[in-house]
C-alpha cells in the first residue's frame, strides 16, 4: 500500500491544492506550510504550464503569475524538497504532459522520488498514452493518479481502475477547474460506480470550494474532497488561507 | 494503446472527460466514410455551394520571367475566400449526423471561424467561435462576417490572446459541453482523429491538382509548394503525392527572421512536445513552456504544427522552407502586379519561396497552393508598406 493510500484510507480527508511559485517561491512556500499546518491531509502542488487546458481562470492566472516570477521544473523540485524536509504530509505533483516530456520522463520520475513527491497527476495524459510515464514512476515507487469523469463508460472505467494506484481522482463536473455554486447530485452515482470497482481511496475534485461542498461529496461516499481554486483565490486576495483550510478539513471529517 | 500516430507524432493527449467523445467522433467519422449518401451530399455542397473544382491556373507572366511553369491552385476562389470551407462543410455535416446542435470552433485570423459560420448557417446548426481578444481587434472584418452569418464570437482573454489561446478556450468549452457540442477544429492539429479528419476533407485539393496537372501537362508536377501554419492546406495538397516522387515543399513563417526568435517556423526551429492533444513539433522553452509565435499572417502564427507534417519532415519526405514577413509582402505585390491576383498573406509565403525555387527549376512544373484571397489582409499589407488607408 502506498503512502497516499494509507493516508487517505478511512475517509473524511482533505486534499488541498496550490500552485508552486504563486506569486513567488517564498510566498508559495509559506502558503503551502500554512495549508499543511491547517490540517490538509495531502498537498497537491501544481507545477504551472503556459497552456493549462483543464484549468479555469483562477488557476490559469496563478500559473501565469508563478511563471512570470520564474517558476520552472528545477525550482519546483527544490521547493518540494524544502517542504518534504519539514513536513510529513504527502505531496502530489499536478502538471501537464509537455512539462514532463521536456524534462525527460526518467529524470522527472527520479526527481519526484528524490525530492519527496508521492504521486503525479497529469490531466492531459489519458490511459492510452500513459504507459511510458507509468513505467518510469513504478520504477521509483511514485503513484500515477488517474482521473475519471462522468463521461467515462463502464468498461473503460474498469480498465483505468485496473492500472490505478494511490487514489482515484473523480472529476466532479464536465468542464474546467474553478469554484461553482453547487455540487451536481449526479456525482453520487459516479462515486458509487468507482467505489464498486476499486479498493483505492476516492477523491473528488473540480468545483469544490465550500464546507457544504466538502460535506456533500463526503456524504456521497468519497474518501476525500479536493479543493483547489478556492484556496488559490484566497491566496490571491491575501485572505486567511489557514482558517479557510481548517474549516474545510473540519467539514471533511466524518 | 495509443492511437492516431504518424511515426512518432500524433496521438490523443486529451483530458479523460473528452476521451469518450473522441472515440464517438472516430466511430461516427468511420461511418461517414462508408456512407455513400454522406459522400454525395458533401460532393454536392463542394460543387454547388463552395464552387469546386477550383481552377489550376498557369501564371503565364511570372512563368515567362522565371523559366519554370508555375501553376496556381486557386483555393482563394472557394466560397468564403479560403480552402477552410472544404473542411468545415465536411465536419459540420458530420456534426449534424451525430445529432449535435451546437458547433464551436477556434479561429486565428478568422478564416476558419468564417468558414465554420458559413457551413453552420447553410446546414442549420448554431455556431460559436472562440477568437483571441487581440485577434478580434486585428481582424474586425472577419468578426463582423461571422456575426452576419449568425455566429457568436467569444473573445479568448487568456494567455497571449491569440490562436493558441482561442484553441485552449475552445477545448475548455468542449470539456464543459461535450454532450451537446461538436468541436470543429480548423487545421490538421489536435488529438486523434482530428488530424486525419481535417486532412481527409482537405485532400480534395491534392486530388484536383493531380487530375488537373495530368490533363494540362500530361504528367504530375515536379514540385508542389504550400504554406504551413497548422498545415491543413499543405496536407490537403500533399497527401495524394506522398507515394510519388513529386517534390513537396512546406513553407513556414520566418516572421522577422529565423535568427530573431520572432517567427512561426515550428518544423524548422521547434522541438518535440505535446500541446492541444497532439505530440508534435512545438516552439517552446527548455522547460516545455510554449513560446509565442510571430508572423505578419495570423494564419501562420501558431507555435505548433500538424503531427503528420512533423512526421513527413522528420522522415525527409517533406522539404521545409520559410519566408519572412517582408518576402511575403513582396510576393503579394508581385502576384497583384503580374497576374492580377491578390493572395492571402499566408499563401504569399508559399509564393515567395516558389519564386526562388523556380529559378533553379527551368522547364519544370511547380504547383503553388494559393490557400486564400488577400482581401482580409489589405490593412495589414498597407501598414507594412507604410501606406495609410
Amino acid at each position: 500500500m502506498s503512502r497516499l493510500e494509507k493516508v487517505l484510507a478511512g475517509g473524511g480527508k482533505l486534499v488541498a491544492f496550490t500552485v508552486a511559485g504563486d506569486p513567488t517561491v517564498e510566498e508559495s512556500y509559506k502558503a503551502a506550510s500554512c495549508i499543511i499546518g491547517a490540517g490538509a491531509d495531502v498537498l497537491e502542488l501544481g507545477l504551472p504550464f503556459s497552456d493549462p487546458l483543464a484549468d479555469g481562470p483562477t488557476i490559469q492566472e496563478a500559473g501565469a503569475r508563478a511563471l512570470a516570477a520564474g517558476m520552472n521544473t528545477d525550482r519546483y523540485f527544490e521547493l518540494v524538497k524544502r517542504l518534504n524536509v519539514r513536513y510529513e504530509t504527502p505531496l502530489v505533483c499536478l502538471t501537464y504532459y509537455n512539462i514532463l516530456l521536456r524534462y525527460g520522463l526518467h529524470r522527472f520520475a527520479e526527481k519526484c522520488a528524490r525530492s519527496g513527491i508521492d504521486g503525479v497527476i497529469v490531466p492531459d495524459l489519458p490511459l492510452e498514452e500513459s504507459g511510458p510515464l507509468r513505467r518510469e514512476l513504478r520504477q521509483v515507487g511514485v503513484d500515477f493518479i488517474f482521473l475519471v469523469a462522468e463521461t467515462t463508460p463502464e468498461d473503460r472505467l474498469g480498465r483505468i481502475l485496473a492500472s490505478a494506484s494511490g487514489f482515484v481522482y473523480v472529476v466532479a463536473l464536465l468542464g474546467t477547474t474553478g469554484a461553482r455554486k453547487t455540487v451536481d447530485p449526479k456525482l453520487k452515482s459516479l462515486i458509487r460506480r468507482v467505489k464498486a470497482k476499486t479498493r483505492l481511496p476516492v477523491a473528488v475534485g473540480f468545483g469544490i470550494s465550500t464546507q457544504e461542498h466538502v460535506k456533500a461529496v463526503i456524504r456521497m461516499g468519497a474518501d476525500a474532497a479536493i479543493v483547489g481554486s478556492g484556496i488559490v483565490k484566497k491566496q490571491a486576495r491575501g485572505e486567511n488561507v489557514g482558517a479557510y483550510v481548517r474549516s474545510l478539513a473540519k467539514a471533511a471529517k466524518k | 494503446m495509443s492511437k492516431g500516430k504518424f511515426g512518432a507524432y500524433g496521438g490523443q493527449f486529451a483530458p479523460e472527460t473528452l476521451m469518450p467523445a473522441l472515440k464517438e467522433l472516430e466511430a461516427a467519422y468511420a461511418g461517414c466514410r462508408r456512407d455513400r449518401a454522406f459522400k454525395e451530399e458533401l460532393d454536392y455542397l463542394l460543387r454547388e455551394f463552395a464552387g469546386r473544382p477550383t481552377p489550376l491556373y498557369l501564371a503565364k507572366n511570372i512563368s515567362g520571367e522565371c523559366g519554370a511553369r508555375i501553376y496556381l491552385k486557386r483555393e482563394d476562389l472557394v466560397h468564403g475566400g479560403a480552402h477552410k470551407l472544404n473542411n468545415t462543410l465536411g465536419q459540420v455535416l458530420l456534426a449534424r449526423r451525430m445529432g449535435k446542435k451546437r458547433v464551436i470552433a477556434e479561429t486565428g485570423a478568422g478564416q476558419h471561424g468564417v468558414a465554420t459560420a458559413i457551413a453552420c448557417s447553410a446546414l442549420g446548426l448554431s455556431c460559436e467561435v472562440h477568437m483571441g481578444a487581440k485577434d478580434i481587434v486585428r481582424q474586425r472584418l472577419n468578426v463582423f462576417r461571422m456575426e452576419l452569418m449568425g455566429a457568436r464570437v467569444i473573445p479568448a482573454e487568456s494567455g497571449s490572446k491569440t490562436l493558441k489561446d482561442a484553441t485552449n478556450e475552445a477545448m475548455r468549452d468542449w470539456l464543459a459541453n461535450v454532450r451537446t457540442t461538436y468541436y470543429c477544429i480548423g487545421s490538421v492539429v489536435g488529438p486523434h482523429p482530428y488530424p486525419t479528419i481535417v486532412r481527409d476533407f482537405q485532400r480534395v485539393i491534392g486530388k484536383e491538382i493531380r487530375s488537373q496537372t495530368l490533363k494540362k501537362e500530361g504528367r504530375l508536377p515536379d514540385a508542389i509548394v504550400a504554406c504551413v501554419g497548422g498545415g491543413s492546406n499543405a496536407m490537403g495538397s500533399f497527401h495524394d503525392f506522398i507515394g510519388t516522387n513529386v517534390r513537396l515543399v512546406g513553407v513556414e513563417a520566418a516572421g522577422e527572421g529565423l535568427q530573431t526568435g520572432r517567427h512561426g517556423a515550428t518544423l524548422a526551429k521547434g522541438s518535440d512536445g505535446v500541446l492541444h492533444g497532439m505530440h508534435t513539433k512545438l516552439l517552446q522553452d527548455r522547460y516545455g513552456q510554449i513560446n509565442e509565435s510571430h508572423s505578419i499572417s495570423a494564419g501562420l502564427d501558431y507555435p505548433g504544427v500538424g503531427p503528420e507534417l512533423a512526421h513527413l519532415a522528420r522522415s525527409g519526405r517533406l522539404q521545409v522552407a520559410s519566408a519572412t514577413d517582408d518576402e511575403a509582402v513582396r510576393a503579394v505585390k508581385v502576384l497583384c502586379e503580374k497576374e492580377g491576383i491578390l493572395p492571402a498573406l499566408e499563401s504569399a509565403h508559399a509564393l515567395a519561396y516558389a519564386f526562388k525555387l523556380a529559378r533553379g527549376m527551368r522547364g519544370k512544373t511547380i504547383v503553388v497552393t494559393v490557400s486564400g484571397r488577400g482581401d482580409k489582409d489589405v490593412h495589414t499589407i498597407a501598414s507594412h508598406l507604410g501606406v495609410r488607408l
